[in-house]
């Protein structure tokens, strides 16, 4: 058997991609059934949404995964998620959403938010990383923010005291933060990570920012192998701008979150190519990782040239989270591929190709 | 014609000069910036306070600026007039002054008094922390063109200290916004951007989330900006605007900010040109009080070993001159700095270098 480890070995070792070639794994062994396809609702979105689904259902036909769209129309400016939508979402526990666009101060609610909350989508992930090929100022970026997702300073309670005074109420429970704080535990038991960093402001929000920080602190007591440590928020972003290998997880509540998950995104390469989620206890919504509040510009839509690598890492954490893990590698490894080649990105990594063209780049790639 | 000549004078001195047109305090500095010295509060503070603070003083002696000092310590004893360590004295020679430098405190640890930057806030009504940031052409970050002012209102906001429990594992926060305190905090931006030469003012927000309150800022801001035609204003929502200034912080000229997202944008600002011990700062409060202050901590290891590093203190002192519209002494005192750093030759430990505080303050003084 040596000997014919020797010569496998040297092509794993020599190979230039050899990070990047695809490890066949006979050890996932599907119960009989699995194969039938998974119906997975789709959301287009506002603005570039559309182009980057498009994208995702162009590289899901090549590659004949066992998924099945069924689309629906919902636009920023609605007042309420259609019914229909959420019906279909809970049917198939599952769902695909480009961006949706939030109309600015102007009395409707955000739509991302009304989704998260009717579905109980408590956990938002966003995994930045460095993706191999792409120069970035700072190298060694690995870090995967978990963010709680439904309470927070966006609870939407806010009211005019006396006309010139607005108040807003920033609502933190145990039952949220225990939970929370949980699941962050639970990803970096399951994924291997080593450190789980708690971002607070509890030196000025004693009570509430100090009961998060106690739930995290009793979970992390039934997770000895992992560390855990607490950093003030104001630190935490001057920290990743300047050293941002020394963090791994990072559990926060959402105001802090948003901030925390965007400046992440951008030091490791930028929103467009950041893969993310948000998941509940019955539903998973995939959506790109952190997208700045923007769903891109009208030049970017005119001339297609949305970056689409974001909904399509994402779509891959998808299809792990169907229990599909050979067709989630193939895609991943095809788009690290194309990153990495250099050829084909879209004008926000520095390049100049359309959406389509990295599509079919990818599609291509394939194997 | 003496008298003539006097009014043509002071009329010069005083359309030339007006930080703050309704402040009596600027009025009595414009006509007396050429002759008498102007009295400034000085709070060395606790550890490595009181060196760094010593290089100010000679490096404002060798560059002539007419500022005479009137030093003020911390008690160790609680002054039932403010109810904190610093005595009331203190606190009434900065409201006459109008100016002051403070070194970093150390809070003592204990009940039963307010925090001294608390006490200082309070008392003296300061309403916005001015941090300019720019990066040092002689210390290299991963970022070179950082030149940004983050503003940041300092009173209200998530920082109210409003929290209770409503019942048990259920915790509210108040936010509070109001009109007045973001006007003012505007007003003072666009004047800031107007009088050295700024063109363009950002007002950081989320108000697609909270509505009513951002909102509110954010029509504050935009009153404000109907006034100065001449400087572009524009709003960024904050998580934009976190991603855009690590990517291309030359995006960002004015940033003006409620208390908790300009909490977080003036540190992440501080790190992406080196750090708090490289950050200059200034309070600005009511009636044109100018507090400037030094964000880096104490530093008690390092304390009387002549090891600090004076460059944030003396950046922002260089911050308090120009409020004083002392520009020409604030520029030749920053290009000292600055050529110094760059050089290399003097440098202190945290900055990659083995010189000592007074060699580098010596170096400072020759370069000026």
């Amino acid at each position: 058997m040596a000997r014919r480890a020797i010569p496998l070995l040297k092509q794993l070792f020599t190979s230039p991609s050899s990070n990047l070639t695809p490890i066949r794994s006979v050890t996932y062994m599907p119960r009989p059934g699995d194969g039938a396809p998974r119906a997975v609702t789709l959301i287009q979105g506002d603005g570039i949404g559309p182009l980057v689904t498009g994208a995702v259902e162009q590289v899901m036909e090549a590659m004949h995964a066992p998924v099945y769209f069924e689309r629906y129309e919902v636009h920023g400016d609605m007042n309420r998620v259609p019914q229909e939508v959420i019906d279909s979402i809970k049917k198939n526990k599952v769902c695909l959403k480009g961006g949706l666009a939030t109309p600015m101060g102007g009395g409707v609610s955000s739509l991302n938010v009304q989704l998260r909350r009717e579905l109980d989508l408590y956990a938002s992930l966003v995994n930045c990383f460095n993706l191999p090929g792409l120069p970035t100022r700072h190298a060694n970026v690995d870090i995967v923010v978990i963010r709680e997702n439904t309470e927070g300073e966006y609870s939407g309670l806010e009211h005019e005291v006396v006309p010139g005074v607005v108040e807003s109420l920033k609502v933190i429970t145990k039952f949220c933060s225990e939970r929370i704080a949980k699941y962050a535990f639970e990803y970096a038991y399951l994924n291997n990570r080593k450190k789980v960093t708690a971002v607070h402001k509890a030196n000025i929000m004693k009570l509430a920012d100090g009961l998060f920080l106690e739930s995290c602190r009793e979970v992390a007591t039934k997770y000895p192998g992992i560390k855990y440590s607490e950093i003030i928020v104001d630190n935490c972003c001057m920290q990743l701008v300047s050293k941002p290998e020394q963090f791994d997880v990072m559990v926060t509540p959402n105001l802090y979150g948003n901030l925390v998950a965007n400046t992440a995104a951008g030091i490791a390469g930028g929103t467009g190519v950041m893969p993310g989620g948000n998941v509940g206890a019955d539903h998973a919504v995939f959506e790109q990782g952190a997208s700045a509040g923007n769903v891109g510009n009208e030049k970017q839509l005119k001339q297609k040239r949305a970056n689409p690598v974001a909904l399509l890492l994402s779509s891959a954490m998808m299809l792990r989270h169907l229990q599909f893990p050979s067709f989630a590698d193939r895609l991943e490894t095809a788009v690290k591929r194309v990153i990495l080649d250099g050829k084909y990105r879209t004008k926000d990594l520095g390049g100049t190709s359309t959406t389509q063209e990295v599509v079919d780049a990818v599609i291509a790639t394939l194997d | 014609m003496a008298t003539q000549l006097l009014r043509r004078r002071a009329s010069q001195i005083l359309s030339r000069a007006n930080p703050n047109p309704s402040s009596p305090l600027s009025l009595a500095r414009a006509l007396s910036s050429d002759s008498a010295p102007i009295r400034a509060t000085l709070f060395p503070g606790d550890g490595i306070g009181p060196e760094i603070a010593e290089s100010v003083k000679q490096v404002f002696k060798g560059a002539e600026v007419p500022i005479e000092w009137e030093e003020h310590y911390v008690g160790d004893q609680i002054d039932p007039r403010t109810q904190s360590f610093l005595t009331w004295e203190s606190l009434e020679s900065v409201r006459r002054n109008g100016v002051g430098l403070k070194g970093p405190m150390a809070t003592p640890i204990g009940k039963g008094h307010r925090s001294l930057n608390l006490t200082l806030r309070k008392e003296l009504n300061l309403y916005a922390n001015v941090r300019p940031c720019y990066s040092l052409s002689g210390y290299k970050t991963r970022y070179d063109d950082v030149n940004l002012i983050t503003i940041r209102e300092n009173t209200e906001g998530e920082y109210s200290g409003l929290e209770h429990q409503v019942v048990r594992g259920v915790v509210e926060s108040l936010k509070i916004i109001t009109r007045q305190a973001s006007l003012r905090v505007a007003e003072y931006a666009f004047h800031y951007a107007k009088t050295h030469g700024r063109e363009r003012v950002s007002a950081i927000h989320k108000a697609n989330i909270m509505q009513k309150t951002d909102g509110l800022f954010l029509k504050c801001c935009r009153e404000v900006a109907e006034k100065y035609p001449e400087i572009t204003y524009k709003e960024v929502v904050i998580d934009n605007c976190c991603m855009m200034l690590v990517k291309n912080p030359a995006l960002f000229d004015v940033l003006v900010m409620p208390n908790l997202y300009g909490d977080i944008i003036s540190d992440l600002c501080a790190g992406l040109i080196g750090g708090l011990g490289l950050t200059p700062s200034c309070n600005i409060g009511e009636g044109g009080i100018a507090l400037a202050e030094a964000v880096h901590g104490s530093a008690p290891d390092i304390a009387g070993k002549n090891l600090a590093n004076p460059t944030a203190l003396l950046l922002s002192a260089v911050t308090m001159l120009r409020h004083l519209n002392l520009h020409d002494k604030a520029d030749r005192i920053q290009n000292a700095i600055l050529n110094t750093i760059a050089e290399g030759k003097y440098r202190t430990a945290d900055l990659g270098g083995s010189s000592t505080t007074t060699d580098f303050t010596r170096a400072i003084c020759d370069h000026l």
